[in-house]
């Protein structure tokens, strides 16, 4: 073989730039009208009511929008409703977390069942979950007799909120968790006991250490829902202004009665929730990606 | 430390994963449970361990029982399959977690336990590794890591469910002969669970075959391979060239041919004579008791296999013969099978 059959041929290009094939292949205008109307729904659909919120709440100006705040009966709605949310989110934590621990985890009879028990919530309307802890605790409700000898009281106060928040919740920390520990499986369990950790430690140390991303996330979608919740808490909580109205409910009252301002003003800090919700889901979201 | 299996059966709903199976381990003995999957190894292992519970049967532990201690007082290194360790620690903490554990009067001092990690990690050659987490770690990184944890509680028992399964062939026969070596260096009796034969026969000083929940034989490497128990065994373990034949009258047969070969006293009725295929010569197939068609032959490396086809009682089989370099082999051509050494298994065994 000589030496010129070796050398690379001197007439070859000096580079030749290889583009990758366009994966679509509609032509330009049509891809921006589609773009276009995606974002034209957007705005309309999410951006601009958002937009509205603000400027209504603003409309008669910064001195109007303090003063709707700490009006007596709006500071007690937030109160309820940082009470009721505090409360809820706590207990679905913790039901959320073992109900998906032996879901996951064990073996049991009526396991698929239990399963769509804990997605009952999400297929219900939430008055109709409102009127049944109605049905139960009213005064002509099934308990109500026993309930008013007793002198407890459920619906129309404290109690018949937390039940319907907790209800209408339910499902977010439990729906979170179960994929996930299902899909982690029991090996690194039965490492921890083969190495000599109890139960509760081995919950502690490798269970929840592996699920707490997950865990916060399932924990904020609960916090923004029950304090968001409107249909469940209207039938049971009887509307009495500066006791057992939540934040929806006291906005509901405020653009009842024409006083649009202070009800956007109330309004815009569940909007401000939402953002901060949003913000810091994607944060998680982030975190959860990163782990896995 | 003995471990004593006496009779242990278990059932999963319908399956049989362990049919009255009796084990003796000696101490400081590394045994290989060796079986296909579905044999029921990896079951009598996490019984050992006290993951699983039988359904009857007892576990000994130097003669005392474990059956009544759970799994977390057995004091037993387990290495799992995927090694399972824990995602969210490092490795440091990963090996120190059975020590952490220990609360009360039993609660070990954390100077202790840095010095009882580093020299662990030094122990599986991974010292530089203490802060990563298990997520950054090759496989084989995984598996020294999964190893230095199990050991960490000092267990007199070490258990390891397909230790090498996840790993490729070259790491895994450099990790076997550290294993080995490992196993020498500490007061540990182990036990091993493998489907790849290599590697018990390589690295344990017994080995226990198992098919269908049952233990089929129990021997040194060199018994079970040359000395297989049951068809299963022979079949399970090396090379196998299986030539379907009939006893009759305590006399083989091939078809209606009747065999100069010993039936070894096999009872009437079809039957299977195994041999290793480097135990059967290739001679005239008029003077040979089997004779077939040349399929195909194949060369690789030092060894040439043919494909014979031969007559058998449900039509022709091919069986896979030894060819010696030298011989030249025309596809097509008769050629007989002589077996030197074989076995005679009776077919519905």
């Amino acid at each position: 073989m000589s030496v010129a059959e070796i050398a690379p041929p001197a007439a070859t290009p000096a580079r030749v730039v290889r583009r990758a094939p366009p994966v679509h292949t509609e032509p330009a205008g049509v891809r921006i009208a589609i773009i276009a109307v995606a974002l034209t729904f957007l705005a309309l659909v999410i951006g601009l009511p958002l937009v509205l919120v603000f400027v209504q709440a603003f409309a008669k100006g910064w001195q109007a929008y303090v003063a709707a705040l700490v009006d007596p009966d709006a500071l007690a709605a937030i109160e309820l409703t940082l009470i009721v949310a505090a409360i809820s989110v706590a207990l679905n934590l913790v039901f959320g977390l073992v109900a998906s621990w032996c879901i996951a985890k064990f073996e049991f009879p009526g396991k698929s069942f239990l399963i769509t028990l804990i997605d009952l919530p999400f297929s219900v309307s939430p008055v109709v979950a409102g009127l049944v802890f109605i049905l139960l605790f009213g005064s002509q409700g099934l308990l109500g007799p026993f309930l008013q000898d007793n002198d407890i009281k459920i619906v129309f106060a404290l109690p018949g909120i937390v039940l319907a928040t907790v209800f209408v919740t339910f499902p977010f920390v439990a729906r979170e968790l179960i994929p996930l520990m299902q899909e982690q499986g029991t090996a690194e369990e039965e490492a921890a006991i083969s190495l000599g950790a109890s139960g509760l430690s081995t919950f502690f140390r490798v269970t929840l250490p592996n699920v707490k991303w997950a865990l916060l996330y399932g924990v904020l979608l609960c916090n923004a829902r029950a304090m968001g919740e409107f249909g469940a808490v209207s039938v049971v909580s009887g509307h009495i202004r500066g006791l057992t109205n939540t934040m929806p409910l006291q906005i509901e009252i405020l653009y009842n009665e024409y006083q649009f301002a202070a009800s956007f003003a109330v309004a815009s800090l569940l909007a401000l929730l939402a953002l901060v919700t949003l913000c810091a889901k994607t944060l998680l979201e982030k975190r959860i990606a990163k782990d896995h | 430390m003995t471990i004593d299996v006496v009779g242990v059966s278990k059932r999963f709903k319908s399956f049989t994963a362990l049919d009255n199976v009796s084990l003796h381990v000696r101490s400081g003995e590394l045994v290989a449970l060796l079986g296909p999957s579905g044999s029921g190894k990896t079951t009598l292992l996490r019984i050992i361990a006290g993951l699983d519970w039988p359904d009857a049967g007892e576990v000994r532990f130097d003669g005392e029982d474990a059956l009544e201690r759970t799994v977390r007082d057995r004091n037993v290194g387990f290495v799992f399959q995927h090694y399972a360790l824990f995602r969210h620690l490092n490795v440091f903490e990963n090996v120190a977690f059975g020590l952490r554990v220990r609360t009360g009067k039993d609660k070990v001092p954390d100077a202790t336990i840095r010095a009882k990690v580093e020299e662990l990690l030094h122990l599986v050659q991974i010292d530089w590794l203490a802060d990563r987490y298990p997520g950054q770690l090759s496989g084989g990184q995984r598996q020294r890591v999964a190893l230095a944890r199990a050991l960490a509680i000092s267990p007199r028992v070490l258990l390891l469910d397909e230790p090498f399964g996840a790993l490729d062939a070259k790491v895994r026969k450099e990790l076997r002969r550290w294993l080995r070596q490992l196993h020498e260096e500490l007061p540990v009796t182990s036990l091993l669970v493998t489907h790849d034969q290599e590697e018990a026969l390589e690295l344990a000083d017994r080995v226990v075959v198992m098919g269908h929940g049952r233990i089929e034989q129990v021997g040194t490497p060199s018994e079970v391979y040359d000395n297989p128990a049951t068809a299963f065994v022979h079949d399970f373990i090396g090379e196998t060239l299986a030539l379907p034949t009939d006893v009759r009258d305590g006399r083989l047969y091939a078809g209606d041919k009747p065999l100069a070969l010993d039936s070894q006293g096999v009872a009437d009725g079809p039957a299977r004579l195994l041999a290793r295929p480097h135990d059967v010569d290739l001679a005239d197939p008029d003077a040979a008791p089997f004779a077939g068609r040349v399929l195909a032959v194949r060369t690789f490396g030092p060894t040439r296999r043919a494909d014979i086809e031969i007559p058998g009682r449900n039509g022709p089989v091919v069986v896979e013969a030894a060819v010696p370099h030298q011989q030249d082999l025309p596809t097509g051509g008769l050629i007989g099978l002589v077996p030197r050494r074989y076995r005679v298994f009776n077919a519905n065994a």
